[in-house]
């Protein structure tokens, strides 16, 4: 990318997730619910003396994406890392519950999720770990009517329980600089020494977790330029396709196919992991 | 983590409510709601421990002039310094300024 276009484009990751949820909406069609002033903060910070913020870090938000009923859930990567505690995992599952219950009254209302997240939030422990459990439940019994999309843009990325739910999505999208996994690369390194993983190695980390490879191996259904416009239009893309026939997260026996396939004896790269997932996961 | 609290003389009520930042490393979260004319609150939570006075001496040189519109405001802290401090409270009045003169929306 030349600097002028660097210069004139509209960056999804700079934003923040309450202008994240503005950018994707409809213009004038935003309206915040369980905003700031309702003042849902984390009981459980506070009481190991961390400062809370008035949303939690999560913003749902209502309106219409390209016309259809929407609700946006945002999670804000610079608090606490975007991790999920009690009361943002209520806000997300309790939005997709409503959602769902538009949806069984006959109006179709669609999920979009901005996933940057590090996963449960340490400080909360098993209540964070209960309410990651139930938005998960709600991102399924949803997308039996319409499509649940998650998007990771970055620089947080997705990780932990957090990466689960990413993958309960109907549809994913990332930009390459995102980066989604189960564990995050300083924990692989810290369980199973630097000869599994070196997590100084962005090349690496990026290779195998990136949102291009994630695209490349089937995970992601889109890598998109960290661009408004360009995110915007390929969430329009993926609602527009429905709700897919197979969900990615139905497709279990097809991934364990390819991991039958894995040769442990030594570290896999980029290139090996997309050679392995090129087989049996086409669309 | 530390609770101050702060009263300053004000002019008429803000025009609306918004909120500006985020409760990130070095930045704070303000949350700015009208208040009754003649005077602004500010409720301050901070991660650093100890900077009473130099949080006086900053928040009076905001209001200390007594004109601002009045308001009640929450400030957020995670150890942002004084001029990013002083920049998102003056963010959050432009926002509330523009929003209203856009008749509400954001």
């Amino acid at each position: 990318m030349t600097i002028e276009n660097l210069l004139k484009r509209d960056s999804f990751i700079e934003r923040g997730a309450r202008s994240r949820a503005q950018a994707l909406l409809d213009p004038g069609t935003f309206r915040e619910l369980a905003g700031p002033f309702a003042r849902l903060y984390s009981p459980w910070l506070a009481m190991q003396h961390l400062v809370t913020q008035a949303d939690d870090g999560v913003v749902v938000a209502k309106g219409k994406l390209a016309g259809k009923p929407t609700v946006v859930l945002a999670i804000e990567g610079a608090f606490q890392g975007g991790s999920m505690g009690e009361v943002g995992a209520a806000k997300i599952a309790g939005a997709l519950e409503l959602a769902l219950r538009d949806n069984e009254r006959g109006v179709p209302t669609q999920a979009a999720i901005v996933f940057e997240t590090g996963g449960v939030r340490l400080q909360e422990a098993n209540l964070g770990l209960a309410g990651i459990a139930e938005l998960q439940s709600a991102i399924v019994a949803l997308r039996r009517h319409r499509p649940v999309v998650g998007i990771s843009a970055g620089t947080v990325g997705c990780y932990g329980g957090m990466s689960i739910a990413a993958g309960l999505c109907s549809y994913f999208v990332m930009t390459r600089e995102a980066r989604l996994g189960l564990n995050g690369p300083q924990v692989i390194e810290q369980e199973a020494g630097v000869a599994e993983f070196d997590a100084r190695q962005r090349a690496l980390i990026w290779g195998l977790t990136g949102g291009e490879q994630r695209t490349a191996t089937h995970l992601a259904d889109a890598c998109v330029e960290d661009d408004t416009a360009a995110v915007r239009s390929s969430v329009i893309g993926c609602f527009a396709r429905g709700v897919p026939p197979v969900h990615r997260s139905d497709r279990t026996a097809d991934f364990l196919a390819c991991l039958a396939r894995v040769d442990t004896d030594r570290q896999a790269t980029a290139q090996d992991v997309r050679e392995l997932y090129a087989k049996g996961l086409e669309r | 983590m530390e609770r101050l609290e702060y009263e300053f003389a004000a002019g008429q009520p803000a025009l609306g409510r918004t909120v500006s930042g985020v409760v990130s490393s070095g930045d704070l979260e303000v949350l700015l709601e009208p208040a009754a004319a003649g005077r602004t609150l500010v409720a301050v939570q901070t991660s650093v421990d100890g900077y009473g006075p130099t949080w006086k001496a900053l928040l009076e040189r905001v209001f200390g002039a007594g004109m601002l519109p009045a308001a009640r405001i929450e400030i957020n802290d995670n150890g942002a310094t004084p001029g990013v401090v002083r920049m998102r409270i003056e963010q959050a009045y432009e926002e509330t300024q523009l929003r209203a003169a856009n008749g509400g929306t954001p």
